[in-house]
């Protein structure tokens, strides 16, 4: 038992566990309470009613909305939003890793512009970005063009307005939300562990394997929930890059608000959407907890 | 019909709108009164981004000494949302769609226009006052119509379209260099007015036939397209597109090979019109408001700068002879508009068609 408080201060231990603290909490609860928790009730309740015919809800209970998700029309939507949205997952592994692990071994002063570099697309807006690819996947695009030009193609390759085109514009979207979590995992391991590894006769790969690797796990994770989530929900570049002929969830989300005037269904859509993502985050930190602090029972064994 | 462009943002303004306003019962229709002092009324307009003279504002308080707030929306379904949520939208006039006109009125939320404060109504053409949403204009004024076609680049197709068949079932040179509306209603507007039907259809039967000729039609397009399909025929990535008539207009500005034509099956006849809502405190305001825009020169503007054909006889005729020329589609006759069908409001069918939309797109 702690009989001294941990606190530079000395203030002893209760008076962090009271209501001191209180004041400074407030501004952030009242933001979350807000902006998180009471969007959250209003999509939870409208889930159960009946639709408004010009929008809004009728509050009659029901639970067709949830019945009507059974449909294997939305069912395959949201099927193949988890593909999409694990393709790009799995891309963005592919080349987010190496990118980090070439950035975190840069001299200090290269490293920062290559992380500069990395957040720069951030500070232009992201569908002035998504146009950019527009102009450079279509048929009259600027990639076409110079294929033609050098002789590789003779008819135009159709990029644009497919299903990989979805899949480009997202893992470009979300990429640097891969790199930075796995740049901060990289950069704060110990150098002195791969040191010791390779004095020993380790292999680079080797080290790679037993150290760098595993202890990067909890900041892949965190990079994979990263581009996940919003990869699965966004609806701007499956519309504009896909040319509205692929419909992820999102999509069909802001449909039922926009164009359908179904506040109960889209509710129900987000409802879903909002369970799966938040049990995917909490399988998230399971695992990470998982790799960090050891499996649960050895650690209640070596307390005993 | 208008401004389907960056709908993305409205999403996250129903967040908003919808913890908005809970109180206040609206007032019902009262006398107005002809003397009422307007200058003491003052006014809130909301209306499409760039669908009205930027000056608006300052020119009609300067006519008219209202002041005046105008607010915009992105989309019919946009400000739906804010007059619908209850209570007072704190919008005294809205630009809407003709069925959405419609909608707003079977929901109790217009009120009736006071004709002895809209004298400049006798300005429109006769046909603009029996359209089918609101015959008489009683509760919505018409402020811009038009129709539904095909855009097409007459240097790159080896025959001009004349049928909804050219864009269903492209011809070689064509195919998957095709666009059609993705939005429900237009998107379904093709195959309805080829198989014979109504674009009104409440007949699940009449999607399930439209929703297996998209399913054939798919393949062969190159997307689904609302807001840049005349960029596409710009630079020759599609060479027919299914386009609104005023819209087809930005192609034809930038390359003179682009024309429209409405398909002989026939198409819609949309409206976009000015409603009062019954909430509005400022109702003689509201109705000057209307009568203004209804003025030749104040319509006109929209003729010649938006390059949508407007209901206003008056306006149509001050229209400079160039623009006409160099836009053929502002010269379709209020007869020739009025042989398409009025889309109205299919109420709880609605979302049948929206159903009929999301199959056809995520069809694989």
């Amino acid at each position: 038992m702690a009989k001294k408080s941990p606190t530079p201060g000395g203030a002893p231990l209760g008076a962090r566990r009271g209501w001191a603290g209180l004041p400074f909490l407030t501004p952030g609860t009242l933001v979350l309470a807000l902006f998180v928790f009471v969007p959250l009730v209003l999509v939870t309740t409208y889930a159960f009613f009946k639709r408004g015919r010009f929008g809004g809800v009728v509050y009659t209970f029901t639970l067709d909305n949830f019945a009507r998700l059974a449909d294997p029309l939305y069912l395959n939507v949201i099927a193949t939003s988890i593909g999409t949205a694990l393709i790009v997952t799995v891309l963005a592994v592919a080349l987010g890793y190496p990118t980090a692990l070439v950035i975190v071994r840069l001299p200090p002063k290269w490293r920062t512009l290559a992380l500069v570099a990395v957040l720069l697309p951030f500070w232009t807006n992201f569908l002035i970005r998504t146009y950019a690819w527009i102009l450079l996947l279509n048929n009259a695009g600027w990639i076409n063009q110079g294929l033609q030009a050098v002789g590789i193609i003779d008819e135009p390759l159709k990029m644009l307005y497919t299903q990989p085109a979805v899949i480009i514009g997202l893992l470009y979207m979300y990429l640097p939300l891969m790199v930075l979590p796995l740049y901060a995992s990289l950069s704060s391991q110990d150098a002195q562990l791969t040191e010791a590894a390779t004095n020993l006769g380790s292999s680079p790969f080797r080290v790679f394997r037993t150290i760098t690797l595993p202890l990067s796990v909890p900041g892949l994770l965190t990079g994979c929930v990263f581009v996940f989530v919003p990869a699965m929900s966004n609806f701007v570049i499956p519309e504009l890059l896909g040319g509205g002929k692929t419909v992820l969830i999102g999509n069909l989300i802001r449909d039922q608000f926009l164009k359908a005037r179904d506040w109960p269904f889209g509710a129900a859509l987000a409802l879903v959407l909002t369970i799966l993502l938040v049990a995917l985050i909490f399988a998230q930190q399971t695992a990470s907890r998982r790799v960090t602090e050891g499996p649960r029972e050895r650690k209640v064994k070596r307390n005993a | 019909m208008r401004h389907k462009a960056l709908t993305l943002l409205a999403a996250t303004a129903l967040a908003s709108l919808t913890l908005s306003s809970c109180a206040s019962g609206g007032t019902d229709d009262v006398a107005l009164d002809p003397n009422a002092d307007l200058t003491k009324q003052s006014l809130v307009v909301s209306i499409w981004a760039d669908y009205s003279p930027a000056d608006l504002a300052e020119t009609f308080e300067a006519a008219t000494g209202i002041p005046i707030t105008i607010v915009n929306h992105a989309t019919n379904e946009d400000v739906m949302g804010k007059l619908t949520a209850g209570g007072d939208s704190g919008i005294d006039v809205a630009f809407v769609s003709g069925q959405y006109a419609q909608a707003l009125h079977e929901a109790g939320l217009t009120a009736n226009l006071d004709k002895s404060l809209i004298p400049n109504e006798s300005n429109l053409y006769d046909e603009a006052t029996k359209l089918a949403y609101d015959p008489g204009n009683e509760y919505s004024m018409p402020y811009a119509w038009g129709t539904t076609g095909l855009c097409y680049r007459s240097d790159l197709l080896s025959e001009e379209p004349t049928s909804w068949n050219d864009l269903l079932t492209p011809a070689p040179d064509a195919t998957g260099k095709t666009t059609m509306l993705a939005t429900e209603r237009w998107m379904a507007l093709p195959a309805l007015k080829q198989l014979g039907m109504s674009v009104n259809t409440t007949n699940p039967d009449d999607l399930a036939a439209v929703k297996e000729q998209l399913l054939k039609t798919k393949p062969t397009l190159l997307a689904f397209d609302d807001t840049t399909f005349y960029t596409k025929l710009v630079s020759g990535e599609a060479s027919l597109t299914q386009a609104w008539d005023g819209w087809c207009n930005y192609g034809i500005a930038e390359d003179p090979n682009i024309k429209f034509v409405v398909p002989t099956e026939g198409s819609d006849l949309w409206t976009d019109t000015m409603t009062v809502l019954k909430t509005s405190k400022n109702k003689e305001a509201a109705m000057a408001f209307i009568n203004y825009i209804l003025e030749a020169d104040v319509q006109s503007w929209v003729a010649e700068n938006i390059l949508y054909k407007v209901p206003n006889e008056a306006a149509m005729k001050a229209v400079d002879p160039a623009i006409l020329a160099a836009y053929p589609n502002l010269n379709m006759t209020p007869a020739e508009l009025l042989k398409q069908e009025v889309i109205v409001d299919v109420g709880e069918f609605s979302p049948e068609f929206t159903k009929l939309a999301t199959e056809v797109m995520a069809a694989g």
